[in-house]
């Protein structure tokens, strides 16, 4: 399997180091990546919980403008969703993207940008202002401008009020119905940010996972099992190395003994020669001086004792 | 998060909100100014009536979760989505978000919510 496997490299002391130097990296890799990994999870589960809030509260908050808006439809009547899908246009309100960087993962981090006017309390987007001025236009008659003024301020330059005449009174109802959906779609925009972080991150932290674990059970066995290779091919190197001295010291040594076991013998040799050239016979005869002539033990005494047998 | 006195006008570049439910959650929703008609024949909501069929509604979510490049987020309602499951759950892109908001005449289960069984599975919470 992958834990036996080892880097096809030629064991040598530089192919150690420059192992040696990448299981290193390798280590402070592992390393950085673990820490980035826990980062995102830390990260991760906090989006989760946020997720649950985030989604709870908006569906009050949506609950709320849906009671907002049937006072509407109850004050206004069941022409303002025709008006208001009429008037449609252009969107005022959108969403602008920005990113955020956690441990090198961009989260996208939406905002609610909105048109002609900026969010606040005060300010009436034109569809809302269509809507309202078609209410003031006749609550103007029934003396309720002063509501309105208070509820928002309505842009001049809507020319076509006198196509909503008939539509009712409302504008206060409208104004108010439309700032519970605006809160509820900054509730959701918000929610939108979360639930995208929330895929990424969900990724991010598997690709960071399956790289740390990558290095933690592949990568990094396999350089310490190349480096321990390497290690083993060094020692047999020297092993083999000693080997060889000691066997050529051997065979030094017996080339030496041969050499002297042979210059003995010929000494030896040279010493026998030259006791052969002395003349080994008149050596002998002076050892033994008069053998023929001696008589024998035997003979000596053959004549004296009576008490031997003859022969 | 908004700001409340960001004075910074809408530029092309932003993305759109679109939204699929009823008539008066889209209606409600269109009064703060999502509603984009550039192109009339294109708008970025869906009025679902009580004859809109289901085929109907899952092109609008295809359209504007595929085809649309312009589509930040999508808000969906939930009895709107629990016809269109099989779409929702088999859309797996990042942008546009998919939002699922309770519907006006049902009451919110977060149990239905695609979405939201992930992340309380992750969060190990099960059916309360």
């Amino acid at each position: 399997m992958s834990q036996r496997q080892v880097l096809p490299v030629v064991p040598s002391r530089m192919t150690l180091t420059q192992v040696k130097a990448r299981l290193q990296g390798a280590r402070r890799g592992h390393a950085l990546l673990k820490k980035k990994s826990d980062a995102l999870t830390a990260r991760f589960r906090a989006i989760l919980r946020e997720i649950v809030d985030k989604k709870q509260r908006a569906a009050e908050l949506l609950r709320d403008a849906s009671f907002r808006f049937v006072a509407v439809k109850y004050v206004v009547g069941d022409e303002l969703k025709h008006i208001v899908q009429e008037s449609v246009e252009r969107a005022e309100t959108r969403l602008r993207v920005r990113f955020d960087n956690v441990a090198g993962v961009s989260l996208p981090c939406y905002r609610c940008v909105s048109g002609s006017v900026s969010t606040g309390p005060v300010a009436t987007s034109t569809i809302a202002t269509a809507a309202a001025a078609a209410a003031v236009a006749v609550a103007r008659n029934d003396g309720y401008a002063e509501d309105m003024r208070a509820a928002g301020p309505v842009q001049t330059g809507v020319a076509s009020v006198a196509q909503y005449r008939g539509l009712g009174r409302g504008g206060q109802q409208i104004a108010a119905c439309r700032e519970a959906y605006n809160e509820a779609l900054l509730a959701l925009v918000e929610l939108a940010s979360l639930q995208t972080s929330y895929l990424i991150l969900d990724e991010a932290i598997k690709v960071t996972n399956r790289r740390v674990n990558a290095l933690e059970n592949v990568l990094i066995p396999r350089l310490e099992n190349t480096i321990a290779y390497i290690l083993s091919e060094l020692d047999e190197q020297e092993r083999e190395e000693f080997f060889r001295l000691k066997l050529v010291q051997n065979r030094k040594k017996r080339e030496l003994a041969r050499t002297q076991a042979q210059e003995l013998r010929a000494r030896e040799r040279r010493a026998a020669q030259a006791l052969r050239a002395f003349d080994m016979n008149s050596f002998e005869q002076a050892l033994e001086p008069d053998a023929a002539n001696t008589p024998s033990i035997l003979e000596q005494i053959a004549g004296a004792d009576a008490d031997l047998l003859p022969i | 998060m908004t700001d409340a006195g960001d004075l910074a006008s809408v530029k092309d570049a932003d993305r759109l909100i679109a939204i699929i439910g009823d008539e008066d959650t889209v209606t409600g929703f269109l009064l703060t100014g999502i509603g984009d008609r550039t192109r009339p024949t294109d708008p970025t909501y869906l009025v679902v009536r009580r004859d809109t069929s289901d085929a109907t509604i899952a092109e609008a979510f295809e359209h504007f979760t595929r085809q649309r490049k312009d589509v930040g987020m999508v808000l969906i309602t939930q009895n709107i989505a629990n016809r269109i499951r099989s779409n929702i759950e088999g859309y797996t892109g990042r942008v546009p978000a998919v939002i699922e908001i309770p519907s006006k005449d049902q009451v919110y289960d977060p149990r239905q919510d695609t979405l939201m069984q992930r992340v309380q599975r992750l969060l190990g919470i099960r059916d309360r």
